[in-house]
């Protein structure tokens, strides 16, 4: 991989918009990107007609039910007479939404670039984990009719399994991410919940259970990405976007190993190199990864290095990873707390960590003083990582 | 911006149907092929990023991008999908490589049509669930029938204007060795053929086709490295979305198409087209397409009159789709743009011209194109 240490621009993020994630939101696709995407052009100081291009993030077509999704979606992100494309890696792709939004700006083709993700899960029948029966193989794996949440119980247990770790440990963080979520305007699934709680909830497929698992949702997410002269013009608080990085593993996901996320390692050693990082752990002040499962919180945390292997649950306990712990993690409440509208949640963790460096939080904000940010996501089979550092 | 190069082209198929192939196993062909025409790079070690341009739909898979990586060498390396357009992908290459990320990008595109048993409806899906869905048209090109209509209304274009476009192509795709639906055929043959939509006939309207394609682009001076000076160069590229509603876009003009090809000329400061270019590889998967897009191109303000008067032949002025387009190629879906985008490069390095447009178009019910200007080095 070729990594430029001398990138050719400076990419700033200057404004972000977020609507509520619900269950059944009674907006259109279209509707929820632009209330997004009016959102993050209200917040940055721009109008519509000042946008050069947009990029559109969203997950599976399925989802939404409208094939040629990116086109249908495009009218509801301002994407109308200008260049206008849409960027998908699974649920890894709200991060590389924000990935392709930095080097449309990066290459110069784009001063100012609207990037938005949207997903409308609810309307899917009869339930939106069917759509996951057609992402398997369709020689292999489909005969055996295999469920997402099996393959994740798998991966779950292997984690647990290789390093020792208990349900009691792995619970722990989605008391945080629900308690952290109850400072967050838009969450969905904000709670007080207790270790006991989501051991006694309803198991799905053992060892995961109803509260390790993040919900269904709705919802939009849009952040403006301007060039350096642009974001020095519209605002005294730019945050910098200072590494990119993306992986795919291969297809063959029950031949990896699953107790490691070696495609996101891949993601961040890249994105490391290029914002000149060489010691995360003691770097990264403010971190946003991928939850959809509270082991994900777990297993991501040391894929991206802030963890030794089998390690996040022992620093989780010692509150490492709490609001006010040395590295804070899923401040804004992650998938867990939030809500997991797949595309809209990816780009959600990019807008936490930008309100984070911004100072504009609110009450989710975290108490040490923070300058480097980082958000990821992970999606496909279990095979793709999307990584994004941003400075202040 | 820098201008970057097309170090390296393959291709497979081309044909109604592949049943010896699985689309990966074509994609794994195609990026062979195209690996060794870039100076037999190693995609693990010398592809610094990849990208895969497919649809769900089409592939009947949920999240396809889960299977773009192995076939092209992208396991484990920074590996994306574009949901669009082979063009709009490399568009994507180009800021890549122009952001700093990236020297070298391989992209593929790639369409396994005759696995599709229910086209029609996929596309119908694609409509707006509210406003055009709900209708249940009864076949899909009925856009193409009022989009065409209004076009050939405006500009004076007559059915016999049509079948001229399909004669030229059908014919001038005998020389191309992708043109599975080439053949001898008149202008009055296509007259002769009842209507599918007015004022369109079946002999109108390109068929799809089963094909794969990779292209591997670079930096000018890895191409110069690797190709001495046999590669061409990506002077201008763009692309652009009139508007996804259908109540909103403008029927009868392709205002994508002139959006577009105006951003690709003022990157590859070309201030008068028609003079500038040798030779245009234009949408045509309608047949009256090649004419409204040739006008949002700025190649002809009178295509019916350039039409008639041979400028467009493959011996004319401005050969438009001298090795046949999409009527005598098939629509290859995604790979339309690549599909269009090899011929200018075969033209090129047959020596045939020196400078090419390329504009793609992502059919109905879109109004979204894609534009590049490609040019010897």
């Amino acid at each position: 991989m070729k990594v430029n240490l001398y990138l050719n621009k400076r990419v700033a993020i200057i404004g972000a918009g977020l609507t509520l994630f619900r269950r059944r939101l009674l907006e259109t696709p279209q509707e929820i990107a632009w209330e997004a995407s009016s959102k993050a052009l209200e917040e940055a100081g721009l109008e519509l007609k000042d946008i050069d291009c947009v990029v559109i993030g969203s997950a599976p077509d399925a989802f939404d039910g409208v094939h040629l999704k990116g086109e249908y979606l495009s009218h509801g992100s301002g994407g109308i007479r200008k260049p206008v494309s849409r960027v998908f890696v699974g649920g890894a792709t709200g991060v590389m939404t924000a990935i392709a939004g930095w080097y449309h700006v990066a290459s110069g083709l784009c001063q100012k670039v609207l990037a938005v993700a949207e997903e409308k899960m609810s309307p899917a029948r009869p339930h939106p984990q069917s759509v996951f029966k057609y992402i398997w193989d369709p020689i292999l794996e489909k005969p055996l009719n295999p469920n997402l949440i099996w393959i994740f119980a798998m991966e779950m247990h292997r984690y647990m399994a290789k390093y020792g770790i208990k349900k009691e440990d792995i619970a722990l963080v989605s008391v945080k991410n629900k308690r952290n979520a109850l400072n967050n305007p838009y969450a969905q699934l904000g709670a007080n919940i207790t270790v006991d709680d989501v051991l006694n909830s309803e198991v799905l497929v053992w060892p995961v259970q109803l509260l390790d698992v993040s919900p269904v949702s709705d919802g939009g997410a849009a952040i403006v990405l301007a060039s350096e002269d642009v974001a020095r013009r519209y605002t005294d608080t730019p945050v910098w976007v200072e590494g990119v990085g993306w992986t795919l593993d291969n297809t063959e996901w029950p031949a990896r190993d699953l107790s490691y996320a070696r495609y996101v390692e891949f993601a961040a050693r890249m994105a490391y190199k290029i914002a000149g990082i060489e010691r995360p752990n003691k770097e990264i002040d403010v971190v946003e990864p991928y939850d959809p499962f509270d082991y994900k919180e777990l297993h991501h945390l040391e894929a991206l290095q802030l963890a030794k292997r089998g390690e996040a649950p022992t620093l989780l306990k010692e509150g490492v990873f709490d609001i006010d712990g040395d590295i804070p993690s899923s401040p804004s409440g992650g998938l867990l707390g939030v809500g997991n509208p797949i595309a809209a949640a990816g780009l959600m963790k990019v807008i936490s960590i930008y309100w984070q460096l911004k100072g504009t939080a609110g009450k989710m904000q975290v108490k040490k003083p923070v300058h480097t940010g980082l958000a990821q996501a992970w999606g496909d089979l279990m095979q793709a990582g999307t990584v994004i550092v941003l400075r202040n | 911006m820098n201008q970057i190069a097309i170090i390296g082209t393959g291709w497979y198929g081309f044909k109604p149907s592949t049943p010896e192939v699985s689309f990966r196993e074509m994609v794994f062909e195609a990026s062979t092929r195209a690996y060794q025409d870039a100076g037999n790079i190693n995609p693990r070690n010398d592809v610094d990023s990849f990208i895969s341009c497919q649809e769900d739909f089409w592939e009947g898979i949920s999240i396809s991008d889960e299977f773009a990586p192995d076939q092209l060498g992208g396991a484990l390396r920074p590996t994306m999908t574009v949901t669009g357009d082979s063009l709009q992908g490399l568009a994507h290459a180009f800021m890549q490589i122009n952001s700093g990320i990236a020297d070298i990008v391989a992209i593929e595109a790639h369409s396994k049509a005759s696995d599709i048993l229910t086209y029609s409806e996929i596309v119908k899906l694609s409509m707006d669930p509210i406003y055009v869905r709900s209708i249940n048209p009864q076949n899909f090109h009925f856009i193409a029938g009022l989009d065409s209509v209004k076009f050939m209304e405006r500009k004076k274009i007559s059915r016999e204007d049509l079948a001229m476009v399909v004669e030229k192509n059908k014919n001038s795709g005998l020389s191309s060795p992708r043109a599975s639906y080439a053949s001898k055929i008149s202008a009055q043959d296509v007259l002769n053929k009842e209507f599918v939509v007015y004022p369109l006939t079946e002999l109108d309207i390109a068929p799809l086709v089963d094909g794969a394609i990779v292209i591997v682009v670079s930096t000018e001076e890895i191409a110069r490295k690797l190709k001495k000076d046999d590669y061409v160069i990506i002077k201008g590229i763009s692309y652009a979305t009139d508007s996804a509603n259908l109540e909103t876009s403008e029927l009868g003009k392709a205002n994508y198409m002139r959006i577009a090809s105006d951003l690709a000329y003022k990157m590859a400061n070309v201030t008068s087209p028609r003079r500038y270019f040798d030779a245009v590889f234009v949408d045509d998967r309608y047949s009256y397409k090649e004419l409204q897009h040739l006008e949002g191109l700025r190649i002809s303000d009178d295509p019916s009159k350039d039409l008639n008067e041979g400028n467009f032949s493959p011996q004319g002025e401005i050969p438009v789709n001298p090795l046949g387009g999409h009527l005598a190629k098939g629509v290859p879906l995604e790979a339309s743009g690549f599909s269009l985008l090899l011929d200018a490069i075969d033209y090129i390095k047959q020596g045939k011209i020196e400078k090419a447009l390329v504009g793609s178009w992502r059919g109905i019910p879109t109004f979204t194109g894609s534009v590049v200007v490609v040019e010897k080095p």
